[in-house]
Parts: structure tokens; sequence; C-alpha cells
């Protein structure tokens, strides 16, 4: 009888039960992802006496005095520009590298294939203190010191292994009939990449992309060793900001967060736009 | 005019050797399918031609063109893939116009030639489709409707019914044959499947351990196989075989029983012939039924004769039994010879 009447009215224990799962995981993941943010920009935008106020309000006391000051505060400014120029630099010279290196290990063979792909992991094996300070020294021959280019070169250095191998999956999920296929029908190499792989790779690249930028914009041991002039944000607040009050460190954290978020939401189109790569 | 000559290729990869001096002259609007079971160069000798891989030696003219050291683009060709192949970013219109947007051909011609090839395929319904909504079958016409509207004067075609169902395999077969007849293109097709070579080739090339056994025309390569390899492939069942040793001249002792043959100085032959050709009643063979098996037009039963497999086409109703033994006589002017050591015909 009660399962006639639960048939009846559309109820599957065992469907019911796992959307139920579904539904508290969709919340704990989002909880995750939105609670932190979402203290960095209440207390950022909160009165310097909200911030160490106990308990606080659902709606805390809503001031940009925090925020304001951060941004008057001398030199923040520069240091965000900084920190965009790099963290820009760093994206475009890592796919320009990364990208070529990536199709190249998907598509063909060469001597000491494996062994390069094991390099590539292995730059990741040298802690960066290592790596900094002969390049800062090296950086200062040549005259690299201290400069936008410099630094986002090492940085760079970071993102590429990351983007040589998230390319090269990429490269490899794509059946190279569809290159061949496009060669047979009038492209050459660099034609039949443009206007075949490139834009079936492309959500990945900017996703390798993003990923590139976000290295940059939160590396800071690099940036502190190697720029005085030309700190970036992270580097500048880890230097200005270390014995500042709390809100100050609040404000400072919601301006490094920000600008990593509005730049994912601008790209998550290219995300979300996976075209079905059905053809395998 | 695109004959297709390929002229002492081979190829290599690191030792293996994947095709060994090949020979073959394809006639103009020619139908010609490389017959042969999986790695016996088949796919290699087709990807040279379309110059997806270059021969370690030897030359390919398509029409008096040298192409060989061609890049694929410039041979004047059209490729279906086994997998279909068919560019996910981009709708079937655009598909299909694709080579002909890279060729410059004005739009509005383009526009004709997608209708056209499209109608001819039966999916003018699907032009505004992605790759990703169409089932495997429409996707395979998507790739041959491609391939079609390049006008091409070769059309090469990898296993392209392969990875279809059976029924819709049987339909594109029928479908593929006349288009392509109508098409004026010379075609090679490879496949593994023998049915598919026999309905629809012009010729049969048969290919084994990267070397062309016999290229023929479907019958002939079903009536004379010039070597026991091809008379054990082509055929379901295959040809039945057994060893022979000479007699007396031009007579060859076969399971204990003397039958004509070849004059010959050899002192072994093997004898062979089709489950189909013998009849059954009073003959020299004798055979022991193992296993009876009624297949609906026919019942084929496999026997032991002298101790070896031999397969007999029984007609619908005949009553044999496992266990029987038959008096088998094979029809003479059917019963072909291979040479004990190079395999060939006698």
């Amino acid at each position: 009888m009660n399962m006639a009447v639960g048939s009846q009215g559309g109820f599957q224990p065992g469907k019911s039960l796992r959307r139920a799962w579904f539904i508290l995981i969709t919340v704990v993941l989002c909880l995750w992802v939105l609670l932190p943010i979402y203290l960095l920009f209440s207390n950022a935008f909160s009165t310097s006496s909200g911030v160490s106020a106990f308990p606080k309000g659902i709606v805390p006391p809503f001031s940009t005095e925090s925020v304001g000051f951060f941004f008057r505060y001398s030199g923040v400014g520069k240091a965000f520009w900084s920190s965009i120029q790099v963290a820009v630099l760093t994206m475009i010279m890592s796919i320009l590298i990364g990208a070529p290196a990536g199709y190249s290990l998907s598509r063909f063979d060469f001597r000491g294939k494996n062994l390069f792909r094991i390099l590539i992991l292995m730059t990741r094996a040298f802690p960066l203190p290592l790596l900094a300070l002969p390049m800062a020294v090296m950086f200062i021959r040549v005259g690299l010191d201290d400069t936008i280019l410099g630094l986002a070169l090492v940085h760079t250095t970071l993102a590429l292994p990351f983007a040589v191998l998230i390319t090269y999956s990429l490269f490899s999920g794509i059946p190279i009939e569809l290159e061949e296929a496009a060669w047979t029908l009038g492209c050459n190499r660099i034609q039949a990449f443009r206007k075949v792989i490139f834009p079936l790779v492309l959500p990945g690249i900017t996703a390798s992309a993003i990923f590139a930028f976000v290295i940059s914009w939160n590396e800071v041991f690099a940036a502190a060793v190697l720029t005085i002039e030309h700190r970036t944000l992270p580097a500048f607040i880890l230097q200005s900001l270390g014995v500042a009050p709390l809100h100050l460190k609040f404000a400072g954290g919601a301006v490094l967060v920000l600008p990593a978020l509005i730049f994912i939401f601008l790209v998550r189109k290219y995300l979300f736009a996976m075209w079905g790569i059905a053809n395998r | 005019m695109a004959e297709i000559r390929i002229k002492q290729v081979a190829k290599s990869f690191g030792k293996f050797q994947a095709l060994d001096s090949i020979d073959l002259t394809i006639a103009d609007q020619e139908f010609m399918v490389l017959l042969g079971a999986s790695g016996c160069g088949k796919t290699t000798l087709l990807r040279i031609v379309a110059g997806l891989e270059t021969a370690t030696t030897g030359e390919v003219w398509i029409g008096d063109k040298r192409v060989d050291r061609l890049s694929p683009k410039d041979r004047n060709i059209a490729m279906v893939f086994q997998n279909y192949a068919v560019f996910p970013h981009l709708t079937v219109f655009e598909n299909i116009a694709f080579g002909l947007r890279m060729a410059k051909i004005d739009n509005n011609e383009i526009e004709k030639r997608v209708k056209r090839t499209a109608e001819l395929m039966h999916i003018e319904q699907l032009l505004q489709r992605y790759s990703g909504q169409l089932s495997g079958g429409q996707r395979q016409r998507v790739a041959v409707a491609r391939a079609l509207a390049m006008e091409p004067e070769v059309i090469l075609m990898d296993e392209p019914l392969s990875n279809l169902d059976a029924l819709l395999r049987m339909e594109m077969r029928a479908e593929l044959k006349s288009i392509l007849a109508e098409s004026n293109t010379t075609t090679i097709y490879v496949t593994h499947d023998q049915v598919e070579a026999m309905s629809m080739a012009d010729r049969i090339s048969i290919m084994n351990q990267g070397k062309i056994v016999q290229a023929a025309n479907p019958t002939e390569v079903y009536r004379n196989p010039a070597a026991r390899f091809v008379g054990s492939f082509i055929g379901n069942p295959p040809m039945n075989f057994l060893p022979a040793t000479r007699a007396a001249n031009g007579r060859w002792s076969v399971a204990g029983s003397e039958i004509d043959g070849p004059t010959s100085d050899e002192s072994t032959l093997e004898f062979a012939i089709r489950p189909e050709d013998l009849t059954v009643g009073d003959g020299p063979l004798s055979a022991t039924v193992k296993v009876v098996e009624p297949l609906g037009p026919h019942i084929l039963a496999s026997c032991l004769v002298a101790g070896e497999l031999f397969r007999v086409i029984l007609e619908n109703g005949s009553n044999v039994q496992s266990g029987d033994t038959l008096k088998i006589k094979p029809i003479a002017d059917r019963i072909r010879w291979f040479h004990p050591e190079n395999q060939l015909a006698v």
C-alpha cells in the first residue's frame, strides 16, 4: 500500500536520497568558496571598529574607509599596475612557449621525449629560493633586475610546466584525424591548426592562461626578492601591511582577490563552452 | 583523367617493413578495394597515396603528376576517415563547405555545391546541426559529403563503414557504390571486410604482410585465387585444402584417392576446393561429419577428410547428422592446386 502510494506520487527513495546528497555537496562547495570571500569583503568594507567587533551582525556596517585609505596609501596603485603587467606578460609568455611545446609533445615522436616530460616536472622540484637568488645575481648582470620583464620571466618559469602539461593533454585529446582531414581539404599545417585545432583547444588554452595569470598574481617570494621599485601587489602588501591594523589587511586582501575574480568571470564562457568533443 | 600509379613503394617503420615494393596501377574512375587483415599495410598504402605518410622509397603518380613529395592539399584528393573526423566546432554546412572555402570558391557556388552534395547524401535537413547532435550514420554521411563536395579526382576511403552497425553498413554499401559510380572519381577503398570488398569493387587488391598477393576483379579473386592465402582469406567459409602427392603424370593422390590434376614435376601439391563446389552422394573423398550448422539458405557441415578439417555446403532439407560418413565428389573444373612452398597457384 505504502509502495503503491509512493510510486503514484512519483516518489523514489533512491533518487531523492541522491538528490539530497547532491544539494548538500553543492551547498558545502558553495560555502567553501563563498564564505571566505564574504568575510574578506564584508570586513574590507566595514568600519575599522566593525572588523574586530564580536558578535557580528548579519549586515555589517558599511564603510569604504579602509579600502579608501588603502588605495590612497602611497605605492598601492603603482604596485597594482605592476602586478597586472607582470601577470599579463607571464600569461602571454607561458602560452606562447607552453602551447607549442605541448603540441609537439602530443603530435611528434622525438628522442628523449619521455625524459623531456619528466624534466618539465623537475623544474617544479627546485625550491623557489634556490632559483630566485642566483637569478637575482644574473638579472643584475644583464640589467633585468627590478624590471617587469625580469619578474615575468621568473613567473613564466613557474607557470610554464603547467602550461606545457595542460596543453599537451588538450592536444592529445583531439584526434589526429581532424587535423589530417583538414590537410586533405586544402590546409597546410598552420592553417589546419588555426581553423580546426585552435578553436577546439581555445577553452582549455584560456583555462591554462588564467592559471598562469593566477600563479603570477599570487607569487610573492620572487617578487619580493627581485624587485624594489616595481613591487607587485602581494610583495608590496607583504612589505607594507605586515604590521598594519587588521582592517587594512582585509582591504589589501580584498583588492588582491578581486582582479582574479573579475578575470575568471570575464572568461567563464570559454571555460564552460566545451563543444562536446564527441568525435573520438 | 586520374589514373593512379604506385611504383615500387616501400615503407618501413624502424625495423618493421610495413610495405614491400608495391606496384599497382588503378585506372581512371576505377573502384579499387585494398583488402587484407589488420596490419597487412593496406591503410599505410592508402595514407601514402593521401600524403599523410611518406614512402621510404618509390613513386606515386596521380594522372601525369608525380605526387609523392607533395603535401596532401596539392594532390587533388579527398579522404574519408574511419572515425569520420567531422569537425565538432562547425555545423554540417560548414564542414561540407570547409574544403571549398579553403579553395577560395565564391559563396554562391559553395552554397550550391553544399546543397547538392547534402541532397545526394540525404542530410539536407541536418545542415545547421553540429557533429555532437548527429548519429554515427549521419556523421558518416557528412564525411562522405565533405569529400564529394570537393569534386576531387581521387577519393580515398579508410574503412569508412566499419564503425556502423550491420544493417546500416549494408545500406550505405549500396548507396556509396552507386554514388561513387556516378561521380567520375577514382576510388581507393580500404577494408578488412571481404563482403564489402566483393560487393563494391571493380577490382580487389588482396594484401598480406606488406605485399599485394593478387589484384583482380571480385569473381576472378574468388574463383581463381592466385595464392593459397587468397583462397583462405576470401570466401566464408574459406576454401578447403588437402595435401596431395604425385601418383603419376597428371594424377595426384588426395586423401587416398587419385584425382586428375596438373602435370608437374613436384612431388607434392596442395589440393583446394570451395565448400560449395562439391557434390555429395558418390565420390572419391570420404568425409566424417563432425558438426552440422543449418544457416537458413543452406546447411554447413564441418567434416574431417583424412584428419583435415573440410567444410561442405549442403542443400536445405538434407538430413545429414553428426557422425555420418559422406562420399564427396569435387566438381572437376573448380579444383585449384597450390605449390607447397611458394603457395602460389599451379
